[in-house]
């Protein structure tokens, strides 16, 4: 019966929102805010099984998600649409229904491979030099997509609304809703999996002592590797469902600033805490939201006597005072985040009555 | 065949020389002693032996193959299984998950078996449970399994390490310095816990220690080494006698 809660209460969170972006209950604007905090959550989650539960210091999770996300937009515009980059459509625009999911997985796999960029260095490096290494596997990414031009270089890439039209028009639902929501779903079910079995334990054995891991039989480099590859392809499937959302990407949007939003949900969330990430990529999504318009008497007041041009808004710039501010008072007075290590039950055990999983 | 022979394994850290020419023939079953005066090179022979450094020159050979160069895990894998001086448990998380951890050389399923939780895959974790729940069952642990090692005594520690060890099954156990920072009622339980070990698993037993009568007590023969090189071998009673074996330790009163 308990083994039931939390399907139940997923299933039921499903026909609300499909209820309610069909009917237009949720306007378009927190439609979109609702998949942003979905594809957050994913790249919470999954950037915390390396910063959270392998103890690593990754600072380069939007180069994968990049990486996701042009892969697939690439492929569902060739395939499934007719675009000036690659012309006639591959398949045609009836197959996207089906398909779409394939070219989620396949931005997803992309990401993980050169997820490998940072997992093979991690064999032998740790700590302050393997951070570096992921930066610069994020810069890599990123030039590459700003200097080939035929895909739009550091203009961008677009052509993925068309996709989703095509797909609302073959059957009238709100896909891209409904991906986001299963992507997340996937990957918090995915991850809860890898992390609570003998072998992704492993990974929290190399976080607490990687020498006793390694004379204890654990195989340090193979968990490694699975780790970061399960980390960055789950980065790729977020990055291939924003890139659908929004409809075009960009390389401008994943830059160094991004992957510090990812960190922040981290370690707000609590190191380590699958839904302490969960948590906390609801919380920062709702607050960046909020950022967005906060402070709006200060622009006015800033035009009023004349600090800033007129042309120019301020209201944008909150996120980046409030968000290092965040992270500055996180770091003095809470490191250990919302949660810490724990997890929900832990905090509140009477939860556990409700539900069970699996394993 | 003697389970391990090491052959004259001798390793340089840069131009100091370490080990020199380590020989050794462990029996199947057998317990013995390595010790020696601090800085003696001891751990470094351990640490070479579980695959941690690859010796210079020499031959490490395990139930008649050569372990020489292989990662520490697969050398645990082959059946060889140590403690630390310092104790190494991963502190952060339950007890029983520490054993668990253990059973990596023997998980028997793949990353999809845990992603779709298999049928193999939740058959083989409730063994690996019930395994890591038996073992420490045996070494009297079993009210602990749910604590979290850190907020355990020193000496409860001791015993969590050596169950993590024993979790692999292996068919040498090393330990290194398992009386240290134990006072002697702790001492004399360990002793005996050691002996047991031995009798029960019949496996051989290999430990640095410093305290004397851990190893007149367990041990059938003892190896001693100084600034890298053997010094003596032999049994606990000639040990004690040897003048070599005193001069290392107590110094040579011919000055």
């Amino acid at each position: 019966m308990q083994r039931l809660t939390v399907p139940a209460l997923l299933a039921c969170l499903f026909a609300v929102l499909l209820w309610a972006a069909g009917t237009g209950a949720l306007n378009v604007y927190w439609q979109s805010v609702l998949m942003f905090m979905g594809v957050n959550i994913i790249l919470a989650t999954s950037l915390n099984i390396i910063n959270g539960n392998m103890g690593e210091f990754s600072c380069g999770h939007a180069g994968f998600m990049a990486v996701g996300a042009y892969v697939s937009s690439l492929l569902s515009v060739a395939l499934f649409t007719k675009s000036q980059v690659f012309g006639e459509p591959l398949i045609g625009p009836s197959a996207a229904v089906w398909l779409f999911p394939l070219v989620l997985i396949a931005g997803a796999l992309a990401a993980s491979l050169v997820g490998l960029l940072v997992a093979i260095p991690s064999f032998k490096t740790r700590g302050d030099y393997l951070a570096i290494i992921t930066i610069a596997a994020a810069y890599i990414v990123k030039s590459t997509i700003e200097n080939i031009g035929a895909i739009g270089g550091a203009r961008g890439f677009m052509g993925m609304s068309a996709v989703m039209s095509a797909m609302n028009e073959t059957i009238n639902l709100p896909w891209i809703m409904i991906w986001v929501f299963v992507g997340t779903v996937f990957s918090v079910w995915l991850i809860r999996r890898f992390i609570y079995s003998t072998f992704g334990k492993g990974v929290d054995a190399i976080c607490q002592d990687e020498i006793a891991a390694e004379i204890m039989s654990v195989n340090t480099d193979r968990v490694k590797l699975v780790a970061f590859m399960v980390s960055c392809g789950l980065a790729g499937l977020a990055g291939g469902l924003f890139a659908h959302i929004l409809g075009y990407v960009n390389p401008g949007t994943f830059t160094i600033l991004k992957s510090t939003e990812i960190m922040v949900m981290v370690y707000l969330g609590g190191m380590g805490s699958l839904s302490g990430s969960v948590l906390a990529a609801i919380l920062m999504t709702l607050l960046i939201e909020y950022l967005r318009d906060a402070f709006g008497f200060l622009n006015t007041f800033l035009h009023y006597i004349s600090v800033i041009p007129d042309s120019y808004e301020v209201t944008q710039v909150w996120k980046w005072v409030v968000i290092p501010l965040l992270l500055v008072l996180l770091m003095q007075f809470r490191p250990e985040g919302i949660m810490g290590r724990r997890e929900l039950a832990d905090v509140f055990p009477g939860l556990r009555k409700f539900y069970k999983f699996k394993g | 065949m003697a389970l391990l022979d090491v052959k004259e394994m001798t390793q340089y850290f840069g131009g100091l020389c370490a080990v020199s020419e380590f020989t050794v023939a462990l029996e199947q079953g057998q317990m013995a002693a390595l010790i020696g005066p601090n800085g003696a090179g001891k751990t470094t022979v351990f640490n070479l032996v579980s695959g941690f450094y690859k010796p210079t020159r020499g031959e490490i050979i395990f139930d008649g193959q050569s372990i020489k160069g292989l990662k520490p895990h697969q050398v645990t894998s082959r059946g060889i299984a140590r403690t630390f001086q310092n104790i190494r448990l991963w502190f952060e998380m339950t007890v029983l998950d520490n054993i668990r951890i253990a059973q990596h050389h023997a998980l028997g399923y793949g990353l999809f078996d845990c992603f779709l939780r298999t049928p193999r895959y939740m058959q083989r974790e409730r063994d690996i449970e019930d395994h890591a729940m038996e073992v420490l069952s045996r070494l009297g642990l079993a009210e602990v399994a749910h604590e979290l090692p850190k907020n355990l005594p020193y000496g409860v520690q001791r015993l969590v390490e050596i169950a993590r060890a024993l979790s692999i099954k292996p068919k040498l156990l090393m330990l290194d310095e398992p009386a240290a920072g134990l006072n002697s009622a702790d001492v004399e339980g360990l002793i005996k816990l050691i002996g047991d070990i031995h009798r029960d698993y019949g496996i051989a037993i290999w430990m640095i220690e410093h305290q004397m009568d851990v190893v007149m007590s367990l041990c059938s023969w003892i190896k001693v080494i100084d600034f890298g090189a053997t010094i003596a071998e032999g049994t606990p009673e000639g040990i004690q006698n040897n003048p070599d074996v005193i001069k290392a330790y107590l110094g040579d009163d011919t000055i």
